[in-house]
């Protein structure tokens, strides 16, 4: 069975839930999210099943980085449709249809076909497969962000990252274009053999394509100067697309970057400018989310620094990838950050459906009234803080000690300082819900059945990874190089 | 015996665990403390003083391609420091007060951060021993900002992001050890590394920055001398219990790590390394000893105190000899047991008063003559007078302080700060005796007419660990037996 089955199983799954959300207008909406969940589960298992190996094309490659990505884009996307369920009751308030289900099926259907352009690019080896499935990806984030249409925060959330996300892809094909008139190929492989033969009057146009590219990439992770877009986007789309975009397009962005950083080191000339390119990029992005995210009050604008922060972390393991093990920290970073970061999320939705917006006010005194949901948040916080025996601490280990192994000796100072910025703001949400006092409502904060089984299930993953790094490892023999 | 070791850290985690659940909370953290004890106690007197090294071993590998483990054990050190671990956290749950709101959480966190030390002391893998550490740190925070007194909210952050940012240092300082030696010869395995320093792997210039690195992250979590500013502030504000683990045995996990892995596996870059050190523990024991003269709170002074006592401890590292490094393992265990009753009895003081500022309290012995008693033998422990533990390490550390002295031609920089370090004696006696002064002697004011003496319950395991001052202190061999032979091993 070609692995390529995989991606278009999903792109089916997508397709027959807006066939059903057209023709069956009689049936719950939320059974579409279970068919969605039930499917992509199967594909999970698939994956789980699957050894690198032989694609038999030229652009897809299906090694063990591509199947590990692809892991990761599917469990978040089964995530962000719980995370959805949850979250239907807001999306009706602010989408008054002509009966109570309407325009809740393609909410459900989009994040499924979203899933499929993340496992393409898992596995894109081509700058043409790369770009198709990145546009795939994008396009189907402009509807879902800009979602909730009678909400302006979420409208305007939705113009911003339309026409920067477009400015973006134009750096990418400009840089694509560059790097093809130099190679005369598009494949990433072949760019990497044709590469060394290239004339030497020809070197400043291939870094010029490829710091176009990586230009692109920086918009996608959310890197320091390119994330303009992300604290207003993130507060205004709906709570499972900001965990989703936060998750999803971050690990697609890095698992092509870093392919496309690989490719060209066979060149050392312009390898290590494009490097040193990326130690810049990690130290601004490093700098800018830990300190703007220093004085946030509103949790989602907190969790989006935090993200652009994280995207620091993870550009140091990549600007050291000549280590043999920055694929890995790559990889185990990004699986940690899932777990912690859609827990805050599914938290988050949990609590504000009970209160008023995501100030981290709103969660004062959450210890006393929901003791379960206060503690999920604690376990999320000190794992995005980095405190040993959860799964954050196991990524910032493998970043930090990749960075010593190639002598990043700048960006593990800026490091240090910056996981102590992260202390504070991370732990600013833990002292609202437990030093502060409740406020106005004090009532406990009903929790839905699956939400409850995830949260917990979530936090026993937290731990497992922490405590039993082999855990994480083991799914990832060898890294992308 | 190996049940008996992971006893020690398991307790106090599956009892908070359980108490997280529901189960009454005092009793059960009670039960757990005593079990843990029992067994640092048994651990401590069943091991084997006849033969070096470390004994009760088990390990559970996890990650072979790192050899990285799950690898617990003890040697005499680590015995000693567990039992200090064991009766510091008995009595501070013996003493918590009755807390009205989440009592549950309390207990909880109190018995997360004594495991935290426990577990560090018990780790012979790297990762693990920094991994307990710091499981002590965010129910610290939380201790000290629900359930603390006066400006805690401050002290709070203060004391949590100054450790995170002192043990991401650590940790940066640790994997850089890890990656010294050659590829294939890597491990987490703090035995294995220790065999492999003799080898020299570790002796080239790398090993300097290295070193440095580690002495600063453990520096700022023992409040070396000029990352100390969190320490009293912290120690002042926080509930009774927590003042105790946290100056009593926490801080010495720094020291312990010093002792375990910085000299053992580095010991050029030490030696190298030791004008620097020798140069921060003078500010400690004569800039925090001035600072401690000039405080007007009985919790601020003890605060400060712990600090400047820290000094001293790491004079005996910085002489690197057998007698030196004796007095500091000693003076840890000394320090902890002294520092801790004194919290609990400054933590009494307030309860019955409201204050511990010196010049509302006086004439106090008369309304409280059994704390007036015990307070004044730990205060001449704290001193270092003849007949507790803390004189006993204190002479072993100047001996080693000059022992330097004597191996080199002139007057060099270790009896320089020797005899500061002397000096430092005096200042203590100073503010500890001025305290005492000013807090039990004088005229009683008429408000203090009604107050209590020391209930039976406080008493009881206050008087526990001045007992084992006393103990240790007219015997210090029964821990100078078990704690030397590891240290030969790697000093002269």
């Amino acid at each position: 069975m070609p692995p390529v089955i995989l991606e278009l199983f999903v792109l089916a799954l997508g397709i027959v839930i807006i066939l059903l959300e057209s023709f069956a207008e009689k049936m719950d909406r939320k059974v579409f999210a279970w068919i969605g969940i039930v499917g992509l589960a199967a594909v999970f298992l698939f994956l789980q099943a699957s050894v690198p190996g032989s694609s038999g094309m030229n652009s897809y490659v299906s090694d063990a980085p591509a199947i590990f990505f692809k892991k990761i884009a599917v469990v978040t996307t089964i995530l962000v449709l719980i995370m959805s369920i949850d979250y239907a009751g807001t999306i009706k308030r602010y989408l008054p249809g002509q009966t109570p289900q309407s325009g809740l099926g393609e909410f459900f259907a989009i994040p499924v076909l979203t899933c499929a352009g993340m496992m393409w690019m898992a596995s894109a080896v081509d700058f043409i497969l790369i770009f198709v499935s990145l546009e795939l990806v994008t396009i189907s984030f402009y509807v879902l962000v800009a979602y909730l249409r009678r909400n302006l925060l979420s409208l305007e959330a939705g113009v911003k990252y339309l026409i920067l996300s477009s400015l973006a892809t134009g750096f990418t094909v400009y840089g694509i274009t560059w790097i093809y008139g130099v190679t005369h190929q598009t494949n990433l492989s072949q760019i990497e053999q044709v590469l060394p033969s290239i004339p030497v009057g020809n070197q400043s146009g291939v870094l010029f394509g490829a710091l176009m590219v990586v230009i692109g990439l920086g918009f996608k992770i959310a890197a320091a100067p390119f994330q303009f877009w992300v604290p207003d986007v993130y507060q205004g789309a709906p709570t499972p697309i900001t965990a989703f975009l936060s998750v999803g397009s971050k690990s697609v962005g890095f698992i092509v970057l870093l392919r496309v950083v690989q490719t060209f080191q066979s060149l050392p000339a312009v390898g290590d400018k494009l490097i040193t390119a990326i130690i810049l990029l990690a130290a601004a992005t490093l700098i800018y989310g830990n300190l703007a995210a220093l004085p946030q009050t509103n949790l989602k604008r907190l969790l989006a620094y935090s993200s652009i922060g994280h995207a620091g972390y993870l550009l140091i393991a990549v600007a050291g990838i000549s280590a043999r093990d920055s694929g890995q920290a790559v990889a185990v970073y990004l699986a940690a950050y899932l777990l912690m970061t859609l827990l805050s999320f599914l938290i988050m939705v949990n609590v504000s459906a009970h209160g008023e917006g995501d100030d981290i006010s709103q969660f004062n005194g959450l210890g006393k009234r929901a003791p379960l949901l206060a503690f999920g948040l604690l376990v999320a916080m000190m794992s995005l803080a980095g405190v040993p025996f959860t799964a954050g601490f196991l990524g910032k280990f493998l970043v930090f000690k990749v960075a010593f192994e190639t002598h990043q000796f700048f960006l593990i100072t800026l490091g240090i300082v910056t996981v102590g910025c992260g202390f504070y703001f991370y732990l600013k949400v833990v002292r609202a819900m437990y030093w502060q006092p409740v406020q106005g409502d004090v009532a406990a904060i009903p929790v839905s059945r699956l939400s409850l089984v995830t949260i917990l299930a979530l936090v026993i993953l937290i731990f497992l990874l922490g405590i039993f790094p082999q855990f994480a490892l083991g799914l990832l023999p060898a890294g992308p190089n | 015996m190996n049940l008996l070791v992971h006893l020690t850290y398991l307790a106090p985690v599956i009892a908070a665990l359980a108490i997280l659940l529901g189960l009454p909370a005092r009793r059960t953290a009670v039960i757990a403390a005593v079990v843990a004890l029992a067994s640092a106690l048994i651990v401590f007197i069943e091991y084997d003083r006849g033969q070096a090294g470390y004994q009760f071993a088990s390990a559970l590998s996890l990650v072979p391609v790192w050899d990285l483990k799950f690898y617990i054990g003890v040697d005499g050190l680590s015995a000693t420091l567990l039992l200090l671990t064991s009766i510091v956290a008995l009595a501070a749950v013996w003493i918590a007060p009755k807390v009205e709101e989440d009592e549950n959480r309390y207990y909880a966190c109190i018995l997360f951060i004594a495991a935290g030390a426990a577990g560090a002391f018990a780790s012979l893998d790297l990762f693990f021993f920094y991994a307990f550490h710091e499981l002590a740190l965010i129910p610290t925070f939380l201790m000290i900002g629900i359930w603390g007194t006066g400006n805690r909210q401050s002290a709070a952050w203060k004391i949590t992001i100054y450790l995170s940012i002192g043990s991401i240092i650590l940790l940066v300082g640790l994997i850089g050890l890890y990656l010294l030696p050659p590829a294939e010869q890597r491990t987490f395995d703090i035995v294995k590394l220790q065999q492999l320093a003799s080898t020299g792997v570790f002796a080239g210039p790398g090993s300097r920055s290295v070193y440095i690195l580690i002495l600063i992250g453990f520096g700022v979590l023992v409040s070396l001398f000029p990352f100390h500013t969190w320490a009293p502030q912290a120690y002042a504000s926080a509930p009774v219990p927590v003042a105790m683990l946290h100056a009593g045995v926490l801080k010495k996990f720094g020291l312990y790590g010093l002792l375990r892995v910085a000299l053992p596996m580095m010991p050029e870059a030490a030696r190298h390394w030791a004008w620097l050190l020798l140069i921060l523990l003078a500010g400690n024991i004569l800039f925090v000893g001035l600072a401690t003269i000039s405080q007007k709170q009985l919790d601020l002074t003890l605060g400060y105190s712990s600090v400047m006592h820290m000094g001293y401890v790491f004079l005996g590292i910085a002489s690197y000899n057998v007698i030196g490094l004796n007095g500091a393992a000693l003076l840890m265990l000394a320090h902890g047991l002294s520092i801790a009753a004194l919290f609990a009895m400054c933590g009494e003081l307030r309860k019955q008063t409201g204050t511990l500022n010196y010049l509302d309290l006086g004439g106090l012995g008369t309304s409280m003559p059994t704390l007036c008693f015990v307070f004044g033998l730990a205060t001449f422990a704290s001193i270092g007078l003849p007949g507790f533990a803390n004189f006993a390490s204190e002479l072993l550390v100047f001996f080693g302080a000059f022992r330097n002295g004597i191996a080199g031609a002139a007057f060099n920089e270790f009896e320089i700060v020797g005899t500061i370090a002397i000096w430092g004696v005096v200042i203590s006696a100073v503010y500890m005796l001025r305290a005492y002064r000013a807090i039990f002697m004088g005229e009683r004011q008429a408000r203090w007419q009604s107050v209590k003496d020391m209930p039976v319950s406080v008493g009881w395991a206050v008087i526990m660990l001045v007992a084992a001052l006393l103990v240790v202190g007219m015997v210090p061999r029964t821990v100078l037996d078990a704690i030397e032979p590891g240290i030969r091993l790697f000093a002269k």
